[in-house]
């Protein structure tokens, strides 16, 4: 299968700490990768970089073959201009550990606002898209409620209907679990068990390590800034190589 | 006593007067807050997203502002200004001394109000692929407004108040057409009186348009 996302010797720092220290991976199209790791191992920011809502020091990461966030001329890397950036962010979808859904819009009028404004599709089809969307996630009688009328399961299901209705080459979830009570997390991860089935590129940052388990073609273990550890679920989470992802696995609710 | 009839005698002599002073009075106040808002809207966004120098700058600007006299910055504006070969009329130098006292205002309560905004709103509409102008317009000033609101309309009643202290360089507001007109009849208590209910009622309209405009904006499942 051919690679959508290349990442490239990637280095970020957050002032004079260094978060990602060298990161190397890349994800075939439809491939469905989980990274794990504990809390402050990276993973989130790994995740945050591949739409450069971080940006990075070194490195590069390549989507489909383009350069995200910064052009190299002559030597010199350059950020690339903020219209360009935004228009590359449009290429990943990501849905949050809060949801970040717009409170002053309806359920449609969140998924439509990317559709208008970035997509530039009249009112009329953004509505119909929206429509569509919200019922691939059990949404359709939702379309017009504000996120406020909405329990936590239903505002992630939307937020993640907002994202995928801009047809992202990649899917990226940041820990979308984490913030829901646990008999709501059911219906969100149901939702994304159909859009991998679907056959959609996804990168998932979760905590819930059945559903990795579950649901990923691939998993990636990320320890102190570095992938500790990458492989098939299987092997990864009953045969563990490194000791550092044994111990992980053994304090995780994974067993 | 108050001779009513003396009054209503005057009142109806100097309608005109009064009504040009009411509208002058309604169109400083409304063209200060309008620029003032536009103005402040520029301060507000710097002061919150600007970079370091910037945000210094503004930040100058409006503790500049706001701890000189409004009669000094309208002094300023009509006499200073002309010093350096800017000429301006009363009215124009007026509006624009209030302008910039109301930007310093507005500035702040803008600034308050993003900063409220969730982190996450932006970085969701980043995600989406809006640029930041987008962003601005389409997510984080939609809900700024509404906290932005009742503050707002708080300035927009100074402003009216503040702009009888343009009498002092000879605009012709509410204030100073009172003073004409107390000065022809002596009837000082009841054109002080008067002009008194006319700026209530001014500001009290304020009130209910604003008032109007929070329940037209207020956003379904959100105490």
């Amino acid at each position: 299968m051919s690679v959508l996302l290349e990442i490239q010797g990637l280095h970020k720092r957050f002032d004079a700490t260094e978060v990602l220290k060298g990161v190397d991976c890349s994800v075939a199209q439809g491939e469905v990768v989980s990274i794990i790791g504990s809390s402050g191992s990276g993973k989130t920011t790994l995740l945050r970089c591949i739409n450069m809502l971080e940006d990075f020091q070194d490195g590069r990461i390549l989507l489909d073959g383009e350069e995200i966030g910064y052009d190299t001329r002559d030597g010199r890397r350059r950020r690339k201009p903020e219209r360009e950036i935004a228009r590359q962010r449009a290429l990943t979808g990501m849905a949050f550990q809060q949801f970040n859904l717009f409170p002053h819009l309806t359920a449609a009028g969140n998924v439509m606002l990317g559709l208008i404004k970035t997509k530039r599709m009249a009112k009329e089809a953004a509505h119909q898209l929206a429509l569509h969307w919200l019922e691939r996630v059990g949404l359709a009688d939702r379309a017009d409620r504000y996120p406020g009328q909405l329990s936590g399961g239903q505002q992630q299901r939307v937020a993640i209907a907002r994202a995928i209705a801009m047809q992202p080459k990649l899917m990226l979830f940041d820990e979308v679990t984490s913030a829901l009570d646990p008999e709501l997390v059911g219906e969100v991860l149901q939702v994304i068990k159909g859009l991998a089935a679907d056959g959609m590129t996804m990168i998932l940052v979760t905590h819930e390590m059945r559903f990795a388990f579950e649901v990923s073609s691939r998993v990636i273990f990320m320890n102190g800034g570095v992938i500790g550890e990458e492989g098939d679920p299987k092997t990864m989470f009953v045969a563990p190589k490194t000791e550092r992802l044994a111990e992980f696995l053994k304090t995780s609710s994974f067993n | 006593m108050i001779d009513l009839n003396a009054f209503f005698d005057e009142l109806w002599i100097a309608r005109w007067a009064v009504l040009q002073g009411v509208a002058t009075t309604v169109a400083i106040s409304a063209l200060a807050i309008v620029f003032g808002s536009f103005l402040g809207t520029v301060v507000g966004l710097a002061l919150t997203y600007g970079g370091r120098l910037t945000r210094l700058l503004f930040r100058a600007y409006t503790d500049f502002i706001r701890g000189t006299p409004v009669l000094v910055l309208i002094l300023a504006g009509y006499y200073v200004l002309s010093t350096i070969g800017i000429n301006l009329t009363p009215f124009q130098a007026g509006i624009l001394a209030l302008a910039v006292f109301c930007s310093s205002h507005v500035g702040e309560i803008i600034r308050g109000a993003l900063q409220a905004i969730p982190k996450g709103q932006r970085e969701a509409a980043m995600a989406i692929g809006l640029t930041f102008p987008q962003t601005f317009v389409w997510v984080l000033l939609p809900q700024a407004l509404r906290q932005i609101l009742p503050t707002w309309v708080n300035t927009a009643a100074e402003m009216v108040k503040a702009s009888t202290l343009l009498s002092v360089i000879g605009v012709a507001e509410l204030l100073l057409r009172t003073q004409e007109i107390i000065s022809r009849s002596f009837l000082s208590l009841e054109f002080y009186f008067f002009a008194g209910v006319l700026y209530f009622f001014v500001n009290f309209g304020i009130e209910l348009l604003g008032k109007w405009v929070e329940r037209k904006t207020t956003i379904p499942g959100q105490g």
